[in-house]
């Protein structure tokens, strides 16, 4: 066979360039991307405002003025006008993002948390205990997701706890779904096989191998909801199930001000742009990191 | 080169003293395999009760000898990866016994699995399905070792000195990640990574077969250098006829599920005396234009291994087919009763000698002088 | 019929049981005694033994629970703790308003979904299609209930044309195809068209964008198809998909309309939902999830079986 005249030994030549490993290419085409960046940016403003509510906010967000209210867009010292009870509108909408990322953000952290937990065993063990977990599961699918959280929300009663709680039920099931799928298709790759020969056990396994390639298709996946859950979260304090007056929150504050659209229309839909703002950032920032990841669930 | 290759007399190709890990001597098979057996259910009836299996595997024994390269060919589907499978334990087989030297593994009193798979190992097929996308090259060959209780850095360093023994330069290769190698550095990688645990046995599940022909070449060189080098006995599973007869001392021939032929590899290669490897032969392109195909290559698919003939399973693709081979499922039988126990030529055919008298040469003599 | 079509059919037995026991336990969800929310606290207590009697509260609860799917399968849901009105009655008058809307919704958001999906997958790439991903993206991100106030304030408040709430004029109550009946319809059903759309114009985006990449339209053009013929070809692919997926839009709007009817004071089962919560009358609102989620049940499994009529691959797999 002619193959034997080849030298063994031939070391091959590569050009050496320094290994990139795997976050390497992820952020380089995403800062080629340059929406995703700007949603990423404008998203970091607002955590930042956030943060620093107290000191960015010109005013107290709850001192009332019977005597300035619903003031107009663009009133000197109220530059975003006044609310209702006659508030300062910048201050509240500052002040909101506070409350409206918590009760929009933690759902999904939750439901990343304990879905991904239960999705991964439930694929990597397989068999009758995957059939149970995932009907389970399919049994949340029969809701629409804004009827199963007003239905639990309201079931509850009104509370930013009960929001929590109702969002994270409704957003553990489709977490679980597609962390089911993935680890199923993880689970009879060559690799884990390798693993197994081995000599590794299941433990081990999960944690060097499974998670690692399983858990950047769930994040993706999980901040394509975070945008769903601002939209529902705030529509629960919009319905008066979430937040309570005189709390500074988005929806809420869309729902308070809504007796004011004849009066004063234009303030009235400040909250929801925000809203609208953060919802739309997190969606394309999601599509960013889907496509920079090369992820395809 | 055959002239180096395993003779009649000795046929341990062993070139180093036997591992430390020996137990039975050099007459002792490495492997033995025993009526092993593995169905996969495709369908249940509402019950769950199996309905329709496939015999993957249907009662397979063979040994691999000490030293030796043990080559299994067959087509897609005729349960090679299974069988690879099953011996590595990653599919738990529903009958049949494997012993690696001398315990059965897997039983009270044995080979514990875990023991056993550190001194066997294998390759896959897919070089860049089997590394964990994830890893650097030298954490993927580092992590076996590190399972069976080597510190951080002592499996970094078996790591290196693995892939510099691979052909890989490690201060190159060492922290690259599996989707900047080519497929034959991956494949080398793979070894490296099947070397790490240093086994007795490895099993190279078409480990070649997806490389590039001049690739491919370089990496069977470099599996027998290893071979020399370590002591080591391999189970070589290919389509590939060309490839197999280059590296293996003896072949197995598979059709669906069952050893359809086995002898040395120059014996079988020269006097096939299965009808079936006659044919796989006669598909071989050859580069000898004197040498025209001159038996039909093979018509059609392999049989549904779901529902099989009654009788042979080669049968109705077989054109030396007799009524006894649609009536009786033929057992592997030796063809020559003078040959020693694990180099006998083996085939399990109704009509053995007549195809083998149907081959160019005659085989026969050279055996028996 | 293949067994595929018997087993999705079976499959939702179990479904629909599981689905009556969340509904059934959201009452015991509910903080304090479920006797509250059916009797004011301070009736006599022998009325409050009547009705415990009445409702079975009395009993352990898997005998509750038996009592209240066999009251459930006769169409008795409980009556009303606000008004004393039978629970099927209320929900099913306010489930026609829904169902009226939300087709109207889906109608818009398909239509619209469609074409421009359609145009953006086939000139992928240009700047039809940035606008049309831009609007896709904005119209699945939108917080639904705030463009209904956007379009309030627009169309009702500055504009003066359309009402901005109720179904039709007065508080009839009794919907006819009539222009001022469908003045009222239509900015609520705009409204919650944006999120069908968005989901509809991206799913059809991708797809028309990923056949047209497909060897087999290659095949097509070098056969000399014209491009008019590929396009039909092309549809035939989409279309179960895009309709598969509408299906199941269709099942989310009648729960997204809860917010949307809230703002237009939508006589439907959200506003009915809305009104439950703060009365705690939990009947109402446990007779409405209930109905509501079996619709949704019904139509997923609808929208399986014609899918896996129209896709042979389903019934394979």
């Amino acid at each position: 066979m002619a193959a034997t005249s080849v030298d063994v030994s031939a070391k091959v030549e590569v050009p050496i360039t320094p290994s990139r490993g795997y976050w390497g290419p992820v952020f380089r085409r995403l800062s080629r991307d340059p929406v995703a960046l700007i949603a990423g940016i404008i998203l970091l403003c607002i955590l930042a405002m956030a943060l620093f509510a107290p000191w960015l906010a010109p005013m107290d967000p709850y001192k009332t003025s019977m005597m300035t209210r619903l003031r107009p867009i663009g009133t000197p010292g109220h530059w975003l006008g006044t609310d209702e009870l006659g508030r300062d509108m910048l201050s509240r909408l500052i002040y909101g993002a506070r409350l409206s990322l918590l009760i929009g953000v933690m759902p999904v952290v939750n439901a990343f948390i304990i879905g991904s937990a239960i999705g991964i065993v439930a694929g990597f063990v397989g068999g009758k205990t995957n059939t149970v977990f995932m009907r389970i599961i399919d049994v949340f699918y029969a809701f629409p997701a804004v009827l199963l959280a007003i239905a639990l929300a309201g079931a509850l009663g009104a509370g930013i706890i009960n929001s929590l709680f109702s969002l994270t039920v409704v957003f553990i099931p489709p977490i679980a779904r597609v962390a089911e799928s993935v680890t199923t298709q993880i689970r009879s790759a060559d690799y884990i096989e390798a693993a197994r020969a081995s000599g590794a056990g299941s433990l081990k396994i999960i944690r060097c191998h499974v998670l690692g390639n399983v858990l950047s298709p769930i994040f993706v996946y999980a901040t394509s909801l975070i945008s769903v859950s601002m939209i529902l979260a705030s529509g629960l304090s919009f319905l008066g199930l979430g937040a309570r007056p005189p709390m500074p929150e988005w929806g809420l504050m869309l729902n308070t001000l809504r007796d004011a659209i004849y009066v004063n229309p234009w303030i009235t839909i400040l909250p929801g742009v925000m809203i609208f703002t953060v919802s739309i950032c997190f969606n394309t920032l999601s599509d960013g990191l889907r496509s920079a990841m090369d992820v395809k669930l | 080169m055959n002239a180096e290759r395993v003779s009649v007399e000795s046929p341990l190709a062993l070139k180093k003293p036997l591992d430390s890990r020996d137990r039975g001597g050099a007459a002792q098979p490495l492997l033995s395999v025993k009526a092993l057996r593995k169905h996969f259910v495709i369908k249940k009836d509402f019950f769950g009760r199996p309905v329709s299996q496939v015999h993957a595997v249907d009662g397979v024994d063979f040994d691999v000898l000490k030293g030796e390269t043990l080559g299994i060919v067959g087509e897609s589907g005729c349960g090679k990866s299974t069988t690879a499978r099953l011996l590595m334990q990653l599919l738990t087989p529903d009958a049949g016994e494997v012993i690696f030297d001398g315990d059965p593994v897997g039983k009270p009193g044995g080979l514990s699995i875990r023991e056993m798979r550190r001194q066997v190992q294998m390759v896959f097929q897919n070089s860049y399905a089997s590394l964990n996308p994830r890893m650097s090259v030298e954490e993927s060959i580092a992590f076996g070792p590190q399972v069976h209780g080597l510190g951080k850095k002592e499996a970094n360093t078996r790591a290196r000195k693995l892939l510099d023994q691979v052909g890989l330069l490690p201060n190159q290769f060492a922290s690259r990640y599996p989707h900047e190698l080519s497929g034959g550095q991956r494949q080398r990688v793979n070894i490296a990574r099947a070397l790490a645990l240093e086994p007795r046995l490895l099993i190279l599940d078409e480990a070649v077969s997806a490389l590039d022909k001049s690739v491919e070449a370089q990496v069977l060189n470099l599996l027998i250098d290893l071979k020399q080098e370590y002591g080591l006995t391999y189970l070589f599973i290919s389509h590939d006829l060309n490839v197999v007869r280059y590296i293996s001392d003896r072949v197995m021939v598979m059709y669906l599920g069952r050893v359809a032929e086995m002898g040395e590899s120059e014996s079988l290669y020269n006097a096939p005396a299965h009808p079936y490897t006659r044919a796989l032969m006669s598909a071989m392109p050859s580069m000898d234009p004197d040498n025209r195909t001159q038996v039909a290559p093979l018509a059609g698919d392999p049989p549904n291994p779901i529902d099989l003939p009654p009788g042979c399973r080669f049968c109705p693709r077989c054109s030396m087919a007799v009524d006894k081979c649609r009536e009786e499922e033929p057992e592997l039988a030796p063809l020559h009763a003078m040959q020693a126990g694990h180099l006998q030529h083996r085939s399990a055919c109704w009509r053995a000698g007549e195809v083998q008298a149907l081959a160019s040469t005659p085989i026969a003599e050279e055996i028996t002088s | 019929m293949s067994s595929y079509f018997l087993k999705r059919i079976l499959y939702v037995i179990p479904i629909t049981l599981a689905v009556s026991f969340f509904c059934f336990s959201l009452v015991h969800l509910s903080p304090g005694d479920p006797m509250d929310a059916v009797v004011s606290p301070d009736a006599p207590s022998e009325v409050v033994a009547m009705v415990q009697r009445a409702y079975g509260f009395d009993r352990p609860l898997p005998e509750q629970f038996g009592l209240w799917v066999s009251r459930a399968v006769q169409g008795d849901l409980g009556m009303s703790a606000a008004n004393g009105r039978a629970v099927t009655t209320e929900v099913f008058s306010a489930l026609k308003n829904t169902l009226l809307l939300a087709v109207a919704a889906s109608m818009i958001g398909f239509t619209l979904g469609c074409t421009f999906g359609a145009l953006a997958g086939y000139y992928q790439g240009s700047l039809l299609d940035r606008i049309v991903t831009g609007f896709a993206v904005g119209g699945v991100s939108v917080p639904h209930y705030w463009l209904g106030m956007l379009l309030v304030i627009i169309f009702s408040v500055e504009l003066n044309w359309l009402p901005s709430s109720g179904a039709g004029p007065g508080s009839s109550s009794d919907w006819s195809f009539e222009w001022a009946y469908l003045r009222h319809l239509i900015l609520p059903a705009v409204t919650l068209s944006v999120i069908p759309m968005g989901v509809v114009t991206r799913t059809v985006r991708a797809m028309v964008a990923d056949i047209l990449a497909h060897e087999f339209v290659e095949a097509l053009r070098a056969k000399g198809l014209a491009e008019r013929r590929i396009f039909l070809h092309v549809i035939k692919n989409v279309a179960p998909t895009a309709l598969a997926v509408m299906g199941l839009q269709l099942g989310y709007l009648l729960g997204g309309s809860i917010l949307v009817e809230t703002v237009f004071s939508w006589p439907g089962t959200g506003l009915l939902l809305n009104n439950a919560i703060f009365q705690r009358d939990l009947p109402i609102l446990q007779g409405t999830i209930l109905i509501l989620a079996l619709f949704f049940v019904a139509l997923n499994l609808m929208v399986d079986l014609v899918q896996a009529r129209l896709d042979p691959r389903i019934q394979r797999g």
